[in-house]
């Protein structure tokens, strides 16, 4: 009964969301604020009915009804409770209905908080968002049905992925989501926007907010990703360039550099159709994210339904979405541009720079990632483009970024005057390159050209990021702080910092053993020693593992004791890899269990991680930053 | 030319990409090391870890290189018609034991016969990574001078065996 309760809701979201979609874009065509006033409601009816299915769905999966197909072929008797809420978004049609109900809560969000935008654009906004709506709901009720029976039903079902079993990847789904579906709203205000051609700087400030808290839960979702990838995996990387990530990674270069964009249209009403594009750049490539999740027309580990039918229909809603969006583009946009000059020395030259670096970071990774694609067309066979390519390409823009960064925070809008500019940045600078050569050297002992640049220029982002904050807070009371909105720029920036520190030093100085160890043995791994001293079996809810304890000590001093596992799932029988992590703020070190290689011979995998941590602290700083911005006082002021 | 109207030239240029990428079989997977030396490994045998297998040993004649592990239902599928390849004496199986464990491994053959020449323990899967392996079973065909001349995905049985294997071999034994 209640997933039919379910799917009967999913049916009256849609009836909800093609008024929502209709109604109000009518009304604001015809003048007609009855039509226009219905979109909020709509959305709120809209939002109750998928919020009713998700929740049917989530007591399908605690009840362990396992009529029901998708609970049976994700769901097992004896999985944890929390990791049955989980797999209600394990698998394709689960997920599915969670993008439904975040489109649905941001749709909700952005009628209860824009009191002070004017009716006609809001109205236009929600329609849009309730356009996109209706198309995902069709998928899900033509394609995907999440309530679909099983008859007779399964006696239990056939178990979690044991991957997915992991604290890490049940928050990392809805996180990523938020991020993702987040961009719909930056893309409807576009389409408002050039269906209203008009486009002001009320407008920018309006749509940032939203895109800045999109951009932050899409960071601190990849970054949740790439440390879920780190232990889980049992590799100790963080980072691999798979399709997947990539997919992920390319709506936030977009969302990061439409930020930057959108600074400049609220600031001087520049780069207004450059923005409109990014909008909807970021939008199509977070559904291009989802389709090649969803389609796996690129092969990946992560890709987890393959089925042609849900990915002609989810690649026919694109091609609807991004052409119809394009179209509107090429016919409105050149209308909206203004013309307004900048001196070749202003913030506006550096965010244009920060721009088209980014857009090219994203063709290089777009590139890279459908360059198997392009070469099967071809006929070339099936290639697949590793990780050394990515990272050798990927340097390319990001260097020139970094180093623009610091300079663009510190130039003024419109036009700088380079003496005190030059006189400002001297010291940073010099400073930079000392730290660049120096850090290195003196916690490290190695330098060499990569290291300075990439410490050198992590210092120069940390330092110019602080210059503002710190002469303001030395300033005595009273005097003109800085905005919330400028410190949270700094903030994320000082991330950035940090994330490059990070990047720079685990690259360079990780260390990776991978030997035969006896119980009882000694092994020394940069500096330390690691004592294998007992091998036991654990017995978790669902699994049974095989546990090393090894203990690290520094010479004599103990430093910890690492537990890492290699667990057997009840249900699937594959095995796991959990690795043993001991974590202090400047090294992880990292003990991965691998085969019995002879009796009482067991192969290990020990890995020494300097700084690792602050790829992901810097990650979280950065969505920090974004966290302040919005808080930031003008984003809630009304408008007359 | 309008530059407005560029994106919208370029989306429709990448469509056709991902129609005909959707259109493609996932499961058809050549191995990218087709034509090319196998790719290095050197794994303690399954049976006697103080042996090893290697590259080396698959020079020197045509061979399989069978992937396989016990928690793996296809590899049971085609176990039998594995055995009865042995039996006949045609070519040498090779096998690595994909993501396994050992004593498991060597009750699954200890059950069901031991078809491999050799089997090399890949427990953690690096060899299985290196060869590009996306699932079991997997065979590949090697010539004598170890280069990957066929991919195989999936379960063997004698039909395909004699449409996809034996025409192979004797192109290579001539």
């Amino acid at each position: 009964m209640i997933p039919e309760i379910g799917h009967f809701a999913l049916i009256l979201a849609l009836s909800l969301a093609v008024c929502q979609g209709v109604l109000p874009l009518v009304g604001a065509h015809r003048d007609n604020a009855a039509l226009m006033s219905v979109a909020r409601s709509t959305s709120f009816g809209q939002f109750f009915f998928v919020a009713v299915s998700f929740g049917c769905l989530i007591w399908a999966f605690v009840n362990d009804d396992f009529s029901v197909l998708y609970v049976a072929k994700n769901s097992q008797l004896l999985l944890p409770t929390p990791y049955k809420v989980s797999a209600v978004w394990s698998a394709h049609e689960g997920s599915l209905l969670m993008w439904i109900l975040i489109l649905a809560i941001w749709t909700a969000a952005v009628a209860k908080f824009s009191s002070g935008i004017p009716l006609k654009l809001i109205a236009r906004v929600i329609g849009v968002l309730g356009l996109l709506s209706v198309g995902f709901l069709l998928f899900a009720l033509l394609t995907s049905n999440p309530f679909e029976r099983l008859i007779p039903a399964a006696i239990d079902g056939a178990d979690l992925n044991p991957l997915l079993q992991d604290p890490g990847l049940a928050i990392h789904p809805p996180i990523l989501y938020i991020g993702y579906v987040g961009f719909s709203v930056a893309f409807a205000f576009a389409i408002a926007a050039m269906i209203s051609g008009d486009l002001d700087q009320n407008w920018a400030r309006w749509t940032r907010p939203w895109t800045v808290v999109a951009w932050l839960f899409l960071t601190i979702g990849i970054a949740l990703g790439s440390w879920w990838a780190y232990y889980e995996l049992g590799w100790g990387g963080w980072w691999f360039w798979d399709p997947v990530e990539n997919a992920s990674f390319m709506p936030w270069l977009i969302g990061t550099a439409l930020i930057h964009s959108l600074a400049v249209t609220e600031r001087r009403g520049l780069f207004k159709s450059w923005t409109l594009l990014l909008a909807i750049t970021a939008f199509s490539l977070s559904l291009l994210g989802t389709f090649l999740v969803r389609s796996g027309i690129i092969v990946s580990v992560h890709a987890f339904a393959t089925d042609p039918t849900r990915g002609f229909f989810i690649l026919t809603f694109l091609a609807i979405v991004v052409i119809g969006a394009l179209v509107l583009y090429a016919w409105r946009a050149p209308a909206l541009d203004s013309t307004v000059g900048f001196s070749p020395l202003s913030r506006e030259t550096f965010l244009l720079l920060n721009n088209v670096l980014l857009v090219i970071a994203t063709t290089l990774v777009l590139l890279g990632t459908l360059a198997p694609l392009i070469v099967e067309m071809l006929n070339g066979g099936k290639i697949s483009i590793g990780a050394p390519w990515f990272q050798i390409a990927f340097l390319v823009p990001m260097i020139p970024l970094v180093l623009l960064l610091g300079l663009g925070m510190h130039t003024a809008w419109r036009k700088q005057n380079p003496g005190p500019w030059m006189r400002l940045l001297r010291l940073p600078a010099i400073a930079a390159v000392i730290i660049g050569v120096v850090l290195p050297l003196m916690f490290y002992g190695r330098v060499s050209l990569m290291l300075i640049i990439g410490c050198g220029a992590a210092a120069w982002i940390v330092i110019s990021s602080l210059i503002q904050p710190v002469r303001s807070w030395c300033r005595k009371e009273g005097a003109t702080g800085i905005t919330r909105s400028a410190l949270g720029m700094c903030i994320a920036h000082l991330g950035m910092g940090v994330f490059v520190i990070g990047v720079t030093i685990t690259s360079a100085f990780g260390i990776e053993s991978d030997r035969a160890m006896r119980i009882g043995e000694t092994l020394e791994v940069a500096g330390l020693q690691f004592e294998f001293r007992e091998l036991r079996e654990v017995q978790g809810p669902n699994y049974t593992a095989i546990e090393g304890v090894l203990e690290v000590r520094d010479g004599g001093e103990f430093i910890g004791t690492v537990r890492p596992q290699k667990r057997q799932y009840l249900v699937q029988k594959n095995w796991m890899t959990e690795a043993g992590i001991h974590p202090t703020w400047n090294k992880d070190l990292f003990v991965a269990l691998g085969d019995q290689i002879g009796d009482g011979v067991w192969s290990v995998r020990i890995q020494y991680k300097p700084l690792i941590r602050f790829i992901w602290i810097g990650a979280f700083i950065m969505a920090m930053g974004g966290l302040v911005t919005v808080t930031d006082r003008r984003y809630r002021k009304t408008v007359k | 030319m309008n530059r407005y109207l560029l994106p919208l030239l370029a989306v429709i240029v990448m469509i056709p990409i991902m129609v005909l990428g959707l259109g493609s079989d996932p499961s058809n997977l050549p191995s990218q090391y087709i034509g090319k030396p196998a790719p290095d490994f050197n794994l303690p045998m399954l049976t006697d870890p103080s042996r090893t297998v290697s590259t080396a040993d698959l020079k020197g004649q045509v061979s399989l290189v069978n992937i396989w592990a016990t928690w793996c239902v296809g590899c049971r599928a085609e176990h039998g018609f594995l055995m009865d390849l042995a039996n006949s004496d045609i070519i040498p199986i090779y096998a690595i034991n994909w993501r396994d464990n050992r004593p498991d491994a060597l009750k699954f053959l200890s059950q069901l016969g031991n078809p491999y020449t050799a089997s090399g323990f890949d427990g953690d899967g690096r060899v299985g990574i290196d060869w590009g392996v996306y699932g079991a079973p997997e065979t590949f065909l090697i010539n004598s001078e170890g280069m990957v001349v066929y991919r195989f995905t999936g379960p063997l049985n004698r039909m395909l065996w004699e449409q996809e294997f034996i025409p192979r071999i004797a192109e290579l034994t001539n």
